[in-house]
């Protein structure tokens, strides 16, 4: 397991490029690539630029990638049920998908109420999301990303609003429906325990780039500091 | 199954749905029962008859077209500014039940009605003209003033040493605050106005509207369209030359060109209080006279049977289809002004879509979609629904068509400003599916409070189409009108306000039930 030099299979890459957000320029020279299998956690206080390289990382590959953003975007009125069959649209027609919303149609839920009951939302499948808590708000956001069965997960804190043993289970869950993970996370010993890359970021730049097997949760620590 | 197992789950669609349903039924069962034949022989070659019109416009006379424009303008100014005095005046007393409901009631009538009952006592005259529009406007901008008063932010009167509310209190702490909305609210209502002032021409005023139901009579089109442009660039220039700074020089111009004035004569003023208003059996005759009553009792026993409740009910019906042909129409418009669905091709490519505030800066896709929906604003519902009557024949289809052209591009316009402030994820879908999955279930709660807001302003204006010839409660109106029997006329007219009073009060109480917020900046 050693990735120090770029792999050849490069999902994403990026040489030397500033990425920016808002028209802002908020990481610097970043030189980053990952592969195929990798399992990446990016470790960085608030505004060091974790939500700006995974909007990048997702720009490269947007047809290929399994969207999980910090801002999910349910539609309120909505049910848990519409919510997630969202990730799905565009595998289906649109006849289908106004059918399907007017009137749950059976082969949608044959697809959608398996993922639900994975993520313990089977009770809430026909609430109204504005009703839901915001644990169960991110499980839908969880589940919209996983309905669309896709090779790469990118998800910005997606397990932020549960607790830690749920999130646990969840990030689990992710992992093994999905080949390539990158995730951003605040809690050092889910990156630890559940990736196999951590790449740490501050003040712009990317600090730390290593697998987890050779860090503990005191050489990250000081990541959350200076910022 | 498992779904109807499901239904006692939350659901803060299902609210919504249900009475979206009840409008829709109710309104299919009003279709059912309505006339909407075409009846003209050949509408089509009416149609283009009026397209050959309006493709050559032609100007009869300039000074009568100056001499309208100047007019239409005069009445519109004065009208909102003395409404927008008296409605200041009368925001203050907005707490007290008694002025809400006087303030209800004025607005609950229409500027014609308005318009006509003046002019049985000061004839065609200025000072018809200028009542007829600011008292409806004083109403409702005392409405909106005294709103606005309530719901500006307590914090900064709540610091002030002296805490017993007096006038310097809401000068220094209230109005300050409430002046931008104010403002804004206000010159909506004067672009309102001039429509209003338009149309009056239609009742005898020397307005556009005179000279365009006089040229569309005829069949003259092309002098039609010419006053028709007319009023279209006075409205769409409005911005271009009404600034601020230069407001009182034109109202010094408009009063010295058009004084409000009129030779009232004392005696028939009297006469008109008196008697010609009062109901022909109650005369002259003792109140409390047994036989008075009952005269009284079969004159409004045969009034009801023969005019009041056929013209309720036509209006009632005629105001629910219009309302949500209104609402669809309003929802289909919508992606005209939307910055969601209008914009330039390259940034709809996938996974990169720009801040939304980039968006709207030069979108020329967007403009000329929400110039269509500001175009279909401005043309007048009384004016559409009269083209209409030309076209299609007397039934109260272009009644319909022309309440939900002008309404639902009013709904439509602001439905697409509000989808600005709606934020989606990167990887949105676009087209139809993002109508339907992301945008609609986002705005629906803000539709059906723009809609309701607006169902009392469609039930005013079926009233007064009557007028046209449709059979809602302005036709028995402009018949009583016509045959002097102004008693019946006052009569139809108060319940044709008791109407709009219940409609607004019943379209409150479902916004409060439906917990939809309205800020009612241009409705």
């Amino acid at each position: 397991m050693n990735d120090s030099p770029t792999p050849p299979p490069a999902l994403f890459q990026f040489r030397q490029q500033s990425l920016q957000y808002e028209g802002r320029s908020v990481l610097d020279n970043v030189s980053l690539s990952i592969a195929a299998g990798e399992r990446v956690a990016l470790i960085g206080g608030s505004g060091a630029g974790k939500s700006t390289l995974l909007k990048a990382l997702r720009e490269q590959r947007p047809d290929t990638v399994a969207w999980c953003p910090q801002q999910p975007g349910l539609v309120p009125i909505l049910s848990t049920f519409h919510n997630i069959y969202m990730g799905a649209l565009e595998q289906h027609s649109l006849p289908y998908n106004l059918l399907n919303l007017i009137k749950p149609l059976a082969g949608a839920r044959s697809i959608v109420e398996p993922i639900a009951q994975q993520l313990g939302l089977e009770q809430q499948l026909f609430s109204s999301i504005d009703k839901l808590s915001g644990g169960q708000q991110q499980r839908t956001s969880i589940g919209r990303a996983l309905i669309q069965q896709r090779a790469i997960f990118l998800g910005d804190e997606p397990v932020a609003n549960v607790d830690e043993y749920q999130g646990e289970a969840l990030l689990k869950l992710i992992c093994q429906r999905h080949q390539t993970v990158v995730l951003a996370l605040h809690d050092i010993i889910q990156a630890l325990s559940v990736c196999t890359r951590i790449i740490g970021l501050q003040d712009g730049a990317i600090v730390l780039d290593a697998p987890s097997e050779q860090l503990q949760a005191s050489d990250l620590a000081g990541l959350y500091g200076a910022s | 199954m498992a779904l109807s197992a499901n239904r006692s789950i939350a659901s803060s669609a299902s609210a919504l749905r249900n009475i979206s349903l009840w409008f829709a039924v109710s309104a299919l069962l009003c279709l059912v029962l309505v006339d909407i034949q075409i009846s003209s022989a050949d509408p089509w070659a009416e149609l283009a008859r009026m397209t050959a019109g309006a493709l050559s416009p032609s100007v009869w006379s300039w000074p009568t077209l100056l001499s309208g424009l100047a007019n239409t303008f005069a009445f519109a100014l004065q009208g909102v500014t003395l409404a927008a005095i008296a409605g200041f005046v009368l925001a203050f007393g907005y707490r007290f039940a008694l002025i809400r409901a006087f303030c209800a009631f004025v607005r609950s009538i229409h500027e014609l009605f308005w318009a006509l009952l003046f002019m049985q006592v000061a004839g065609l005259s200025s000072l018809t003209g200028l009542l007829a529009i600011a008292i409806p406007y004083a109403g409702t901008l005392a409405k909106i003033y005294g709103e606005l008063f309530e719901e500006v932010d307590p914090a900064p009167a709540n610091n002030l040493p002296h805490r017993e509310p007096g006038l310097s209190h809401f000068f220094y702490a209230v109005l300050p605050l409430a002046w931008r909305s104010m403002a804004t609210y206000t010159s909506y209502r004067f672009e309102c106005a001039i429509r209003s002032s338009a149309i009056l021409g239609f009742v005898g005023l020397p307005t556009l509207g005179f000279h365009l139901e006089t040229a569309l009579s005829d069949g003259h089109y092309s002098e039609a369209a010419a006053f028709f442009y007319a009023l279209l660039l006075l409205i769409g220039t409005l911005r271009l030359w009404l600034h601020k700074r230069l407001l009182p020089v034109y109202l010094v111009a408009v009063f010295y060109y058009l004084p409000p004035q009129a030779t009232i004569s004392w005696q028939l003023l009297v006469r008109f209080v008196s008697e010609d208003i009062v109901p022909a059996p109650l005369r002259g005759e003792a109140l409390w006279n047994g036989e008075t009553i009952s005269h009284f009792a079969q004159w409004f026993n045969l009034l009801w049977q023969q005019q009041i409740w056929p013209g309720l009910f036509n209006t009632v019906l005629l105001g629910q289809i219009s309302l949500v042909f209104t609402g669809l129409l309003a929802l289909a418009l919508l992606p005209l002004n939307s910055p969601l669905f209008m914009r330039p091709r390259r940034l709809i490519s996938r996974g990169r879509f720009m801040s939304h505030g980039r968006l709207m800066d030069r979108n020329w896709k967007r403009g000329i979609g929400d110039s269509i929906l500001i175009l279909l604003r401005t043309l007048p519902e009384y004016l559409l629904a009269f083209i209409g009557l030309l076209i299609f024949g007397p039934s109260m289809l272009p009644a319909i068509l022309a309440l939900g052209i002008h309404n639902g591009a009013i709904i439509g316009h602001l439905l697409g400003r509000y989808t600005e402030e709606l934020s989606l994820r990167a990887d949105a879908n676009s087209g139809v599916t993002l109508y339907f999955y992301e945008v609609l279930p986002r705005i629906y709660r803000q539709f059906l409070a723009f809609l309701f807001y607006r169902w009392e302003v469609i039930l005013r204006e079926t009233a007064i189409l009557g007028i046209l010839g449709i059979a809602t409660l302005g036709f028995y109106i402009d018949s009583a009108f016509e045959t002097f029997r102004f008693d019946i006329a006052l009569l139809l007219i108060l319940v044709s306000a008791a109407l709009n009073i219940s409609v607004d009060q019943f379209a409150r109480y479902l916004r409060q039930r439906l917990q939809l917020k309205t800020v009612p900046e241009s409705l």
